[in-house]
């Protein structure tokens, strides 16, 4: 009896281990690489000799830069979109706007990369469509004024544009969640408008805008491709650093570059680990 | 309520202005190439561009069999854990989410060390093996998506007691699972295989990295060497995008009217 009892066990467990294969191979164990190779030298000894160096002052202004243009970008969306959340669910819009913005929304958080880059080229670029509007019309130069999209405030709104999608997204579920009730209850105790927004829908929704805030940092910080394309290499944020690294070792120690991607991993995981906290504080009150 | 109602309008216009000035520019950009006049000049350059035509149907190809084999791997994972794992569902979903936390350059990075042709899977020593790796790659990457939308999708299904008329029908595993289970949770099949279309039609860093003939190298050379060329292709990008995710809504649609259970 206890063998066959075994016996399906071991069918169970083989059930998921083509999967668990896959995802040791093709997720853990590269991670895994990268991450016990950034307490090595090139030669095998243990050191933190590359984390120190992490420090380097190119290394520290990349990273920099990377954190203002995620912590920017993500707040920025973050804003933007909870108004447009707001707008949708309790600005008593038609719904047919209510559809059309979160396909949009669909459609725009996935329009992230390369495209995004060259869209943004072709509106605030030096002869893009705003640019040139606004000098032909209003007779005002954009550039004049020190602008530039290749530069940590293009970036910026560059990315904003699959930030703002994203929080709407991720934002509605939580802002249809508000109960009617909350609001009718505080007008009956007299609250004003500005009462119950801040000590009631707040409160409540706190956890849900921060946790998404934090979400958006860590899908700005990771990407790369967009900044790629909008800026070559000119603008030195974390991932184009890491991606030169790869292609050609500019950092001249291997293992410094496992630090580099170390250092990358820690910022998101933390800022994910402290997502899925929020979240869980979050859906308490949307049961 | 009324100035509410203004507020919210206010909001709608400048999410509106921000997202329909760049797609408009993009698309007066793309039309400017002829000097003086408005013309499709550029867009006709694209497709008449060999490497647009080799490297668009690269991807494609590269997606269709990311989507079937990511299928092949995710669908019976997800219905066996529902089936006899369900305790370990938390340690499943935790890997699905991870390539959400580990920056794909990062994940690309170690492929490389650990692929590369001096270890114990040389990989990337021949295009065929660094094609299987980007696959594979993208495999990864829509993990979260797949795993999602297959997991939904068999939520709304009894999957043990589908299986066990199945069984007590004297069906075979591979009937249960092709015949059964799969066209059950098709709604979540397609809808995870179009935005797996949509991620692998435009991702950069994987493709470039590994040095493959890929859609979203293409662009990020054409954007760095020409003028006009990148806004028709950012159109055309932004077209699939809005087709992909079209697709998604409708099948999502369909399948919450369809009858709950067959």
């Amino acid at each position: 009896m206890s063998t066959l009892i075994d016996r399906r066990k071991v069918v169970d467990w083989l059930g998921i281990a083509p999967f668990m294969i896959f995802a040791l191979m093709f997720l853990i164990l590269p991670t895994l690489y990268l991450v016990t190779g950034a307490f090595f030298t090139p030669d095998g000894q243990f050191t933190f000799k590359n984390l120190a160096d992490l420090t380097h002052p190119s290394i520290m202004s990349a990273y920099w830069i990377s954190i203002k243009v995620s912590v920017a970008s993500s707040i920025g969306g973050a804003l933007i979109g909870f108004f447009l959340a707001w707008a949708i669910t309790l600005g008593g819009l038609p719904s047919w706007i209510r559809s059309g913005l979160l396909t949009f929304s669909g459609v725009a958080s996935n329009f992230a990369g390369v495209p995004l880059a060259f869209a943004f080229i072709a509106t605030l670029g030096r002869t893009g469509l705003v640019t040139v509007l606004l000098r032909d019309i209003f007779g005002f130069n954009l550039y004049s004024t020190g602008f530039n999209l290749l530069s940590f405030f293009g970036l910026t709104i560059t990315y904003m544009f699959f930030q703002i999608p994203l929080m709407v997204l991720i934002l509605t579920p939580a802002l249809d969640g508000m109960k009617k009730e909350w609001r009718e209850a505080s007008e009956i105790l007299g609250a004003s408008t500005w009462q119950y927004w801040r000590m009631v829908a707040l409160p409540i929704l706190w956890p849900s805008v921060m946790g998404t805030t934090l979400l958006l940092f860590a899908n700005a910080f990771g990407a790369i491709a967009t900044a790629y394309a909008l800026t070559g290499a000119s603008l030195n944020i974390v991932p184009i650093l890491l991606y030169a690294q790869i292609r050609g070792d500019v950092l001249h120690n291997p293992n410094l570059g496992y630090a580099l991607a170390l250092g990358m991993i820690v910022i998101t995981g933390a800022s994910n680990i402290l997502y899925i906290w929020l979240r869980s504080r979050a859906e308490r009150w949307q049961k | 309520m009324k100035t509410n109602r203004l507020l919210a309008w206010i909001a709608l216009a400048i999410g509106v202005i921000y997202f329909v000035v760049p797609l408009l520019g993009t698309f007066e950009f793309s039309l400017r190439m002829r000097r003086g006049e408005y013309s499709f000049d550029a867009y006709q350059s694209v497709f008449s561009d060999m490497q647009f035509r080799e490297t668009f149907g690269y991807s494609m190809m590269m997606a269709l069999l990311t989507i079937v084999f990511g299928m092949l791997l995710i669908v019976p994972t997800a219905y066996w854990v529902r089936l006899r794992l369900p305790q370990v569902r938390p340690v499943i979903e935790f890997i699905t989410l991870l390539p959400l936390v580990i920056p794909a350059i990062v994940i690309v990075f170690g492929y490389l060390r650990l692929y590369n042709s001096s270890s114990f899977l040389p990989l990337t020593n021949s295009s065929s093996g660094t094609n299987l790796l980007l696959m594979l790659s993208y495999m990864t990457l829509s993990l979260p998506y797949m795993y999602r939308a297959v997991d939904t999708a068999m939520r709304a299904i009894d999957v043990s007691t589908l299986t066990e008329a199945a069984e007590s029908l004297g069906a075979k595993w591979p009937t249960i699972l092709f015949r059964c289970i799969f066209p059950n949770v098709m709604s979540g099949v397609l809808s995870g295989a179009f935005i797996t279309f949509a991620i692998v039609m435009g991702e950069f860093t994987m493709a470039a990295l590994l040095n493959r003939p890929a859609f979203g190298p293409y662009l990020q050379l054409v954007g760095a060497n020409k003028a006009y060329e990148p806004s028709a292709l950012a159109i055309i990008a932004f077209a699939i995008t809005w087709i992909s995710m079209g697709l998604l809504q409708l099948v999502s649609r369909f399948s919450k009217t369809a009858p709950r259970k067959a």
